[in-house]
């Protein structure tokens, strides 16, 4: 499988104007690939991750593309959106511990959702319960109410059940940050898992967690005010970044087994810019150390080197 | 110097309202309130200035009986000969007072029990908990029956009282809802480490914090005290020496005003219940959008 | 979530407690003698007077000691004894109820239910269809603020006096007897239309507001929204709604049944319905003590009972209520 995704722009509404969640992202994904979606809070990565999968009633879809496996994804409609979803795009999202419905079995609750979209439940019971064990919730959860699990739990039959029509493309939307660190580990298992045994094919994993990515991502895609900053191999972008910002960003992580005695941990300076007027050109460039004249002309994500995307004057040249 | 080099300043952000205003600008653009309190003001201006317009007095027996709306009598008679238009704006102002009174003992009471059931908790809670359940249960209207039955209502400030007594419990239910959230926050935490006792907490910390929800929890009451009201001066249980809405009812009822069809007589005070209650229901729904932003129409 | 039933019972006893103490009790301990109204309303002969004095200082038990009082009538209550009425002397209290009774349950039932269910399902249609929101919003809010007996009022005077299409009073024509006949039920029903309306659209209001604002919150909340991700068609995620939607809707009926209540007495009077209503007026004009009394216990055992079974159901409906007593997760 593969994900084009050309010049998608995604606005909110507002009664103050359109904030510019998403502005001209591109991008691609391979077959068999995790990608990792990092940036601050309010950077849009939810909003690039959810435009995949189905419009909030508040954003506004303003133009681009998005091809999966071939065939485009008409995500500016919500009706025709419908068939790929859950078989052909998933998601697991930002609210999965509220994602269930409180007063219904999960089990009868997969039941319906299953034969409503025209399966047969009962095909697919079998490799529900398999699943299930294979994340290792105990087999009655099926008959249990949601109130009656615990937080990481009911983040593992969400996954289970988004993941159950071997969707080409699972968006998986913070799914660590309101957990522990170990919960964290064993659900990033969990993801490598899913994409190894072709449950899943390729992985949208959004987080502004970078050392989660580290761990779990085979590329990552860094976002900046609503702008693509950065994208390559996990290792060539933690080990080589290129874009300021990543740079940035990188070095504001207290690492293991340094003491801060000597020198103070080196954050970015000033806070990321509102979406409703953010800065002309680069909008990295009111922070950025290196930033010049130029950087008022906005600088393309152009590949500098094969499969490295860098949306930056200074590295790309 | 982390910042080198030529940065333009980034440019300022759309001025944000200041918010005593902020309130105003979404509240004259939200035409279910403007509509409601418009409804609601009027209303109140005819209560205070309605009564100055005519020179008849609501009980006295001054005109020819039966009459339809004159330009002697706006409203038409009675069929005692008495001033409709009179006994109607007369019966708003008592409709207000009950409203008010009634309403504002209503919130008093809940306010009080659910803020202290819902910060103190434990078996504070359950106490009171177990007081608002059996308050809450036994209908109102039956208590007022047997109390005002034995009681021979004199004043509608009485009544009042007495509505606000038994109608408080749904209020209190609902405040202790939200104090058991708000709670939970640090500013509260923070207020009781420095030292703060209970009832300081709840009027400077958690009552400002629900204000907007607290206001319209008020507008209801008083709209509901004003219906209760109702019923009981048509049963013939409020005050009988003045006027008010409900009592129009009830003599127009008793004197057969249906099958004789003096209209003037029963449908001016419905409609005035109705305008007074209804605009303020739609002016609460006007302002849960104007309170929650959720709620806001782009 | 047998200690949780228990709990419930037992403040349902407490209240019941409570209320029939304060019935006893408000005769007793209000300004002005009970006892001297009633003669002043019979304009006794003054020989009369004293004998009737002694009769009705009996009868109200004011020759005991108050605590003898006080058990005295608890052990009436429990045979079955709410005391004789004045008015209709020498005819029981608990009998005049029980005449009465039906006619306001054949009232109340149909409003309660029907209303409860037609405004939810208006409420629901509403939340999903702008154009019917615009209509149905406004008028609901009339209707929730619309006094009944005023609504009586109008219904009779509009389709009653003026167009002559309903009668005006009565529970079924005079000339016809109470029977288990079509003539009877058809004449039953004729009658029946205008006041059960009256308490029908007023209670309607009331549930379609908050059907349709619950509806909308449901609609706008996480596990809709996962659902909605994963392709579900509307009507699975509407069905979820409603029946999540339907919840708080049970709890507000048990709240609401006061009201309802309340509603049907002024209704009854407006129409002269040979219910609970039309007899609690005459009691309070005539100032028959007793029959108010027994009438006010009557319909706060009534109350009581079926907020009772009402709370009983919804533990058994509600999942999140079930199992959070038996300490879930």
């Amino acid at each position: 499988m593969s994900l084009h995704v050309d010049g998608l722009t995604v606005y909110y509404q507002s009664l103050r104007g359109d904030v510019k969640a998403v502005d001209g992202a591109t991008f691609e994904i391979a077959d068999g690939e995790i990608m990792g979606l990092a940036g601050e809070s309010g950077c849009g990565k939810s909003t690039l991750g959810k435009s995949l999968i189905r419009l909030d009633p508040r954003m506004r879809y303003l133009g681009g593309h998005a091809t999966l496996d071939g065939t485009e994804l008409p995500i500016w409609n919500d009706r025709a959106m419908n068939p790929f979803r859950f078989e052909h795009v998933s998601i697991v999202p930002q609210y999965a511990l509220s994602a269930l419905n409180p007063t219904r079995h999960i089990g009868k609750m997969a039941t319906e959702l299953l034969a409503s979209r025209g399966f047969d439940p009962s095909s697919h019971e079998k490799e529900l319960r398999r699943r299930l064990e294979l994340v290792g919730l105990p087999r009655d959860v099926l008959h249990r109410y949601p109130i009656e699990l615990s937080g990481g739990m009911k983040q593992r039959v969400v996954l289970v059940l988004s993941s159950l029509l071997n969707p080409s493309l699972l968006i998986a939307d913070e799914i660590t940050s309101a957990l522990d660190v170990s919960t964290q580990r064993a659900v990033g298992e969990l993801l490598v898992e899913f994409r190894d045994r072709e449950f899943v094919k390729s992985m949208i994993v959004i987080t502004h967690d970078l050392s989660v990515l580290y761990q779990v991502a085979d590329t990552i895609l860094v976002m900046y005010a609503g702008r693509l900053a950065e994208k390559g191999p996990a290792e060539d972008v933690v080990h080589r970044p290129r874009h300021p910002y990543t740079r940035l960003l990188l070095s504001s992580l207290p690492e293991v087994g340094v003491r801060y005695e000597h020198k103070r941990l080196r954050g970015i300076p000033g806070r990321p810019p509102s979406l409703l007027d953010p800065p002309s050109g680069c909008r990295f460039r009111t922070r950025c150390p290196l930033a010049t004249e130029r950087c008022k002309e906005c600088p393309l994500f152009a590949e500098v080197e094969p499969a490295r995307s860098v949306a930056c004057w200074k590295a790309a040249a | 110097m982390m910042a080198a080099g030529a940065v333009e300043a980034i440019a300022p952000a759309k001025p944000r309202p200041a918010p005593r205003s902020e309130f105003l600008y979404f509240a004259l653009r939200n035409w279910k309130f403007v509509l409601g309190s418009s409804v609601v003001l009027a209303m109140l201006l005819l209560a205070v200035f309605g009564p100055l317009l005519t020179p008849h007095k609501p009980l006295s027996f001054s005109g020819p009986t039966q009459q339809p709306p004159s330009s002697d009598y706006w409203f038409g008679t009675t069929s005692f000969g008495q001033d409709v238009y009179a006994q109607f704006v007369y019966g708003l102002r008592s409709a207000f007072l009950v409203g008010a009174l009634g309403g504002g003992i209503a919130f008093l009471v809940g306010a009080a029990v659910g803020f202290t059931a819902g910060y103190r908790g434990g078996w504070t809670d359950d106490l009171l908990n177990m007081l608002t359940n059996v308050v809450l249960v036994i209908p109102t209207l039956a208590i007022l029956i047997i109390v005002a039955a034995y009681m021979n209502v004199h004043s509608y400030t009485t009544e009042a009282v007495l509505i606000g007594l038994t109608s408080w419990p749904w209020a209190a239910r609902a405040v202790r809802a939200q104090t058991f959230s708000l709670k939970t926050r640090d500013f509260v935490d923070i207020a009781r480490l420095s030292g703060r006792n209970t009832r300081q907490i709840v009027t400077t910390e958690i009552a400002p914090n629900m204000s907007s929800y607290l206001f319209m929890m008020f507008i209801l009451l008083f709209g509901g005290a004003i219906l209760i009201g109702a019923s009981l001066d048509f049963l013939g249980l409020g005050p009988s020496t003045s006027v008010s809405l409900g009592l129009m009812m009830n003599s127009a009822f008793l004197s057969s005003a249906l099958l004789l069809g003096i209209w003037w007589w029963f449908l001016p005070p419905g409609l005035g219940i109705v305008a007074i209650v209804g605009g303020l229901y739609v002016m609460n729904v006007g302002l849960d959008e104007i309170f929650n932003p959720k709620l806001r129409e782009l | 979530m047998t200690r949780y039933l228990v709990r419930k019972l037992f403040i349902y006893l407490l209240t019941f407690y409570v209320a029939v103490t304060i019935d006893w009790a408000i005769p007793r301990f209000m300004p002005g003698d009970p006892v001297q109204q009633l003669l002043s309303r019979m304009h006794a002969q003054p020989q009369g007077q004293e004998a009737l004095t002694g009769y009705y200082s009996k009868s109200f038990g004011f020759d005991v000691p108050i605590w003898k009082q006080y058990l005295n009538f608890w052990a009436a209550l429990f045979h079955g004894d709410l005391g004789r009425s004045i008015l209709y002397f020498p005819t029981p209290v608990w009998e005049l109820i029980r005449g009465a009774l039906p006619y306001t349950l054949a009232l109340l039932v149909p409003a309660i239910v029907l209303s409860f269910w037609a405004g939810n399902k208006v409420g629901a249609l509403a939340a999903r269809r702008k154009s019917l929101d615009n209509t149905v919003l406004p008028v609901s809010y009339v209707l929730t603020a619309t006094p009944q007996m005023w609504l009586g009022i109008v219904l009779a005077w509009v389709f009653a006096s003026s167009l002559a299409i309903f009668p005006v009073t009565g529970a079924y024509d005079m000339s016809i007897q109470p029977a288990w006949s079509l003539e009877f039920a058809g004449s039953f029903l004729y009658h029946w239309i205008l006041p059960f309306s009256a308490l029908f659209l007023v209670s309607f209001g009331g549930w379609a507001i908050g059907m349709r604002n619950m509806i909308i919150y449901e609609l706008e909340s996480d596990y809709s929204n996962y659902l909605g991700s994963l392709g579900a068609p509307n009507k699975l995620v509407r069905k979820y709604a409603y029946r999540n939607a339907l919840l708080p809707q049970i709890t507000g009926l048990a709240l609401a049944l006061g009201a309802v209540v309340a509603g049907a007495i002024v209704v009854e009077i407006v129409f002269s319905y040979p219910g609970l209503g039309s007899l609690t007026l005459t009691a309070i004009q005539n100032r028959d003590y007793f029959l108010i009394q027994g009438i006010f216990l009557f319909l706060i055992i009534g109350v009581l009972i079926a907020n009772f079974i009402i709370d009983i159901v919804y533990v058994f409906i509600d999942p999140r209520t079930r199992i959070g007593m038996q300490g879930g997760a």
